[in-house]
């Protein structure tokens, strides 16, 4: 027995032939393209943030800057990028998430409703410049405000809003029929279905649209310079909505393309970190409710 | 047996297909009515219409009377929700929501209103029981209900569409997707239930019609050809068709 188990191939031994050829061959080139595109992006982020990261001082993120001497920071834009993100959010979120559960839930099946969407999926890829422009026709021209912090939250949100339109619709829809089914059969209304069981098993997938959207809406340069201006108010804490409102981004490029301080090389490669640092910092953030959503709902 | 249901000239269109043509009977309280016949004839539609699922699907049109305790469900001043509260519906494959198994039971409590832990604990607890799933499941409320397996889903179910308190539970095919021997665990309970609930079931197994019910209907092409007590409509069938379905040679 043992020694024919020995030398006789066993009856489950490898597969062989051009399949599993085919199959090692597969899972080898999926490895590579994998692995490559890790160490290329770990690769940015370690050439993005070892020059500007050592260089870090409390002064550079909460100081003022400066046009023509050295040592100026970064303070106003920051907080303005965290504002003009928070008011853009705030006028997106409850838009695109109505806009997405009225298309999903409620919208009848008609070819003026296939339009919109049509619409709403095209204005999803519209540059941003596009965006920047309406928000001077509107803010600039017809309001006569000039170039302020609220034009470019809004021009912001109108920027996002299709984005998140259309993942909230996706993620709706994507909700099995039988769990909807489970709920009307309980003697649910639509607004309790909608709210105890579409949108929390559809979080997911709308948590990660807003991420998306909040990264983009934070590192956004043309709406912000075209609506919102290249200056700040130079100071800190300015929570006026009609102040100037230029962001960490539209900083960035303008010391690289504009200032004349001496150091804004060095400013541009510790503005690039701080950057880098809250976009990751933004998604992290972002999926606390969702890791805990999940929790609450897997084993 | 006094019939709770009463269902009078019923047509319904899905647009301009008619999957119902004039049914009319009736369905005794407190009992169990088993719905037989051949896939796509009508016993899901008829079904959905005693609960009104059907209002979901878009281009259905209704024609004729449904009387449940004595009251029409498809007049204007009925709440479909109200309605649904009193008709609770067990579907063909389990489906839990992804929450916990105690909060996929007091989903329909709390729809309705009832917040305070301490009620809601009973209504969890009292419906696992009668759904004969307490014991399994007690030491567990806290855990997803995608752990459980798909017999325990189904029991899972049945216990979430009792904590509403209904008086008729409608049940489709609930037992098709399941292994015998949790289909004879749910059988059992629907024979328990039948005490406190009107059970009206669609079944493909005849052999399970005749076993569980007490009146079985038999329907062909939208029609109810038959309804009787079921053992006289297994033993002894008035028309030929439903001789010819329930020996087999057709259907
Ligand atoms: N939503 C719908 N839209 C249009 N036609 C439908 C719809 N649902 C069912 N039908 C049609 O109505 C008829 C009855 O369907 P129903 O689902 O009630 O059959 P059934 O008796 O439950 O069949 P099965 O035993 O296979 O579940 C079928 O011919 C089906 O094609
Ligand atoms: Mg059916």
């Amino acid at each position: 027995m043992t020694d024919r188990s020995a030398s006789a191939p066993s009856a489950f031994g490898k597969r062989s032939g051009a399949s599993a050829i085919y199959n090692r061959l597969f899972t080898g080139f999926v490895w590579f393209v994998g692995i490559c595109v890790i160490l290329f992006i770990l690769g940015l982020l370690f050439l993005l943030l070892q020059k500007g990261l050592p260089k870090l001082t409390w002064d550079f993120l909460y100081g003022l800057p400066s046009e023509i001497e050295e040592g100026g920071g970064i303070g106003p834009a920051l907080f303005n990028s965290f504002y003009v993100l928070f008011l853009s959010l705030a006028i997106s979120i409850p838009l695109g998430l109505a806009a997405g559960i009225y298309l999903a839930e409620f919208a009848p099946d008609n070819k003026w409703i296939g339009l919109v969407r049509i619409c709403v999926e095209g204005l999803s890829s519209v540059p941003s410049i596009i965006f920047g422009l309406f928000g001077i026709a509107i803010f600039v021209e017809m309001f006569q405000v000039g170039l302020t912090i609220l034009g470019g939250a809004v021009s912001l949100a109108f920027l996002n809003l299709p984005v998140l339109t259309r993942v909230t619709e996706e993620s709706i829809r994507a909700v099995p029929v039988e769990m909807k089914n489970a709920s009307f059969a309980l003697g649910s209304t639509h607004l309790q279905t909608i709210r105890r069981v579409l949108i929390p098993v559809a979080l997911n997938g709308i948590i990660t649209g807003i991420c998306l959207v909040a990264g983009r809406a934070f590192g956004e340069s043309a709406v912000i310079i075209l609506t919102a201006g290249v200056t700040t108010s130079g100071s800190m804490w300015d929570f006026n909505l009609f102040s100037p409102g230029e962001t960490l981004a539209v900083h960035l490029w303008y010391v690289q393309s504009e200032a004349i301080v001496p150091d804004a090389q060095e400013i541009a490669q510790k503005a690039t970190a701080v950057l880098i640092f809250f976009v990751l910092l933004i998604n992290v953030v972002f999926r606390v409710p969702l890791w805990l959503n999940g929790r609450k709902t897997k084993l | 047996m006094q019939a709770i249901i009463e269902i009078e000239k019923l047509n319904l269109f899905y647009g301009a297909f008619q999957a119902l043509k004039n049914v009319s009977m009736e369905v005794p309280e407190r009992a169990i009515t088993a719905f037989i016949g051949p896939s796509g004839c009508g016993k899901s539609t008829l079904l959905r219409t005693l609960n009104r699922m059907n209002d979901m699907i878009q281009g259905t049109r209704i024609e004729g009377k449904i009387e449940i305790g004595g009251a029409d469900i498809y007049s204007n001043d009925v709440h479909v929700e109200t309605l649904r509260k009193k008709v609770g519906m067990v579907f063909q494959q389990p489906n839990p929501f992804p929450k916990s198994i105690y909060d996929n039971v007091a989903y329909g409590p709390r729809l309705h209103g009832i917040r305070k832990k301490q009620e809601l604990d009973e209504i969890v607890e009292s419906s696992l029981r009668s759904a004969a799933l307490w014991d399994e499941v007690k030491d567990y409320l806290k855990r997803s209900a995608l752990s459980l397996s798909g017999g325990q889903q189904q029991r899972m179910c049945i216990a979430r569409a009792l904590a509403v308190g209904p008086d008729i539970l409608l049940m489709d095919e609930a037992t098709s997707a399941l292994d015998p021997i949790s289909t004879l665990k749910i059988e059992e309970l629907a024979q328990e239930l039948k005490d406190k609930y009107t059970i009206v079931m669609v079944t493909h197994n005849m052999h399970q019609a005749a076993r569980v019910s007490h009146q079985t209907v038999f329907f062909l092409n939208g029609e109810v050809v038959e309804y009787s007590d079921t053992e006289k409509l297994f033993s002894d069938p008035s028309d030929q068709r439903t001789e010819d379905y329930i020996s087999g040679r057709f259907g």
